[in-house]
């Protein structure tokens, strides 16, 4: 499914569920996608693990640096996700760092990406001026949607710039704050409900701090939907029950 | 100080790079500060007011100009004409104070009430730790573990000054890893706080704010230089290179005298090919860390390597994009000294000279045997810091040798 008719069959209330490839185990990415279309997701962001990511916190940190050790790079991830969409058929959007996809060539990643059935990207330190300059056309030319974040810290001006440049979402990280960190709910309902008086052209899902049912209601109340990463990747630590567990957490937030 | 003068050849461009280093590479979360700093560095840093504060805590606080000093005994056993640029006798003990007298006049200005810096060796971090005392701002040093436990003078004197040091507990628990730690707290308190980067790494414009701050470095070098050998330009400029903050003021003045040779020193450890060494202009390629393009070292797959280095200060996988370009177009000269060549050159100086050096600048000073120097030469070796803080490796070192 296209990431435009998804928001058009289901403009409220988009569950999308951030998980890193390779964890816990090398060989769970696949399996973990099928688990969580299956359980209800209707959005995955997988992530592309980096030594170093500055925009999250220790909890998907250290799930990044096991990946890492079990042998994940992007070249074994096209792999494993080859023939992923006879499977999996909800939106898939990969999240990681410039530095890995520089490594491994930014239009060969592009190219590699949309074959296997890719949606997207989401490259948290790729600036603004660079996609203008350089990337956007690569990343168009294979079809791929590229989603920016925006924070209460933008202004106006510039939500709205990166509005035009995105495509597929707008991604409204909740508060200026890495992934991870718990947030005050009113503050992040009234940063949403300023978003939304802007008449975007994009869908807005919201993340960084969302956490339970709870706080997946009320972001969802002002925007399309919202995304749960640290507290699914907590979930799963465990080599042996990860998808019994990874299934129970996706259950209780319905 | 006058309005530091810019390279003809070598400055940075509107957006950060050099050749094709640099950029800001951030998120979302950091844009309002790093575009505030871009959009005011300059017309802060060029204010006469600004100016004169910064040039009056340089000369009445830190204590400079620092000495261009003429090492007459390891002149004679190098067999060239060797000056010690003095930085090690900066108010606590290194160059890294030229830099946060700067940053932090700018954070005043910015309105910013707390800083935060990452720390190496613990010479940025005391220097950072010094400035907010003297401006009664909250401090806190990111370090990493490992650092903590190596350089536990350090951690005393910031404690001593009132700041909170936080362990860096995540990936190799070094200087990388402390300043990923500092970038996330910067993430996470967006409007009040400042971040002083303590080397020309970083997004921009801190490579070049930084550098701008320690050119002072190489502005007095060559006015000494002329009442001492008759002319300002020296044959080579010596310093060492972990992200490149002393060798970025020490060459600042030089970089459009093409006669001028820039020698960078990066640790080699182990040595280059043992899997223990920071060279990252031998070991490294192109790629993005810390909001900038550089050279890094990296595997295949673009994940960060840990470096290694007997000097914590130069513990670091990648280097500064205006050095990664002074590599790329062979302005510079870049070779490496491992661990036991630093320690023969900090043994050799302090028994030449008296003068115990830091870890780092003995990699400076080792350098000095990788080249051939007519007898003539002129040659400036920028001595970053002072030794204290490395005493216990040293009388390892010297245990060892002794036996």
């Amino acid at each position: 499914m296209s990431l435009e008719q998804l928001f058009i069959d289901k403009p409220k209330n988009i569950l999308s569920i951030y998980y890193t490839a390779g964890y816990p185990n090398l060989e769970d990415t696949v399996p973990m996608l099928e688990v969580l279309q299956k359980n209800g997701v209707d959005l995955i962001e997988l992530g592309m693990p980096f030594s170093d990511p500055l925009a999250d916190g220790p909890t998907i940190q250290n799930s990044s640096l096991e990946a890492i050790n079990n042998g994940m790079t992007v070249k074994k991830l096209f792999e494993q996700l080859e023939n992923f969409r006879e499977k999996v058929t909800v939106p898939v959007i990969l999240m990681g760092y410039m530095n890995t996809v520089l490594q491994y060539g930014f239009e060969a990643f592009c190219e590699d990406a949309a074959s296997v059935g890719i949606n997207g990207l989401i490259l948290p330190d790729m600036p603004k001026y660079e996609f203008e300059k350089t990337y956007k056309a690569v990343i168009e030319k294979h079809g791929l949607k590229f989603i920016f974040l925006v924070t209460p810290e933008t202004s106006v001006e510039r939500v709205l710039e990166l509005d035009k440049l995105s495509s597929g979402f707008i991604y409204a990280v909740s508060s200026s704050s890495t992934t991870g960190t718990d947030k005050d709910m009113d503050l992040v309902k009234n940063y949403l409900q300023k978003l939304n008086s802007l008449n975007l052209k994009n869908p807005v899902v919201v993340g960084f701090g969302i956490k339970d049912k709870e706080s997946f209601n009320d972001a969802s109340e002002y925007a399309n939907g919202a995304i749960i990463g640290s507290a699914f990747v907590k979930q799963i630590s465990s080599a042996k029950d990860r998808f019994q567990d990874a299934e129970a957490f996706i259950k209780s937030l319905f | 100080m006058a309005t530091i003068k810019t390279s003809e050849k070598f400055a940075v461009s509107e957006e950060g790079y050099y050749g094709e280093f640099g950029g800001a590479f951030i998120p979302e979360m950091l844009f309002p500060n790093v575009e505030e700093l871009q959009s005011r560095y300059l017309a802060i840093m060029n204010d006469p007011a600004f100016q004169k504060s910064f040039d009056q805590l340089l000369k009445d606080y830190v204590g400079r100009p620092t000495p261009l000093y003429k090492a007459e005994r390891l002149s004679a056993k190098i067999g060239a004409n060797i000056y010690l640029k003095r930085e090690d006798l900066c108010h606590t003990g290194a160059h890294k104070i030229n830099n946060t007298i700067g940053q932090i006049l700018l954070a005043e200005k910015l309105g910013k009430r707390k800083i935060i810096a990452e720390t190496g060796a613990g010479q940025h971090g005391v220097a950072t730790a010094t400035v907010c005392a003297l401006k009664g701002l909250e401090c806190e040093v990111f370090m990493g573990e490992k650092d903590i436990e190596r350089q536990a003078p350090n951690v005393a004197r910031m404690r001593m000054l009132g700041a909170k040091v936080t362990p860096a507990t995540s990936g190799s628990k070094t200087l990388k890893d402390a300043t990923n730690e500092a970038i996330r707290a910067w993430i996470n308190n967006p409007t009040d706080t400042h971040y002083i980067i303590g080397s020309v790494v970083g997004p921009h414009p801190y490579p070049d704010m930084v550098a701008r701050f320690q050119s002072i470095i190489s502005a007095e070098t060559r006015k000494q230089l002329v009442e001492q050998t008759g002319s300002e330009l020296p044959d080579y400029v010596f310093a060492c290179v972990g992200g490149g903050s002393n060798a970025a003021g020490m060459f600042y003045n030089f970089l459009d005298e093409s006669s001028v040779q820039l020698v960078a020193v990066e640790a080699g450890g182990l040595g280059v090919n043992s899997g223990f060494s920071a060279a990252t202009t031998a070991l490294g390629k192109t790629g993005i860390l810390h909001g900038s393009k550089s050279i890094l070292m990296q595997t295949e797959d673009g994940q960060i390597v840990e470096p290694h280095s007997i000097s914590a200060g130069l513990d670091y996988p990648g280097i500064g994009p205006l050095h990664a370009h002074l590599f790329k177009s062979n302005r510079g000269i870049f070779l490496n000294a491992t661990d036991e060549e630093a320690l023969d050159a900090a043994f050799e100086l302090c028994r030449l000279e008296g003068i115990i050096p830091a870890l780092e600048s003995s990699h400076a000073l080792a350098g000095l045997n990788k080249l051939n120097f007519k007898p003539d030469d002129v040659v400036v070796v920028c001595l970053s810091g002072r030794g204290d803080k490395d005493m216990s490796t040293y009388m390892q070192a010297l245990e060892e040798r002794t036996k």
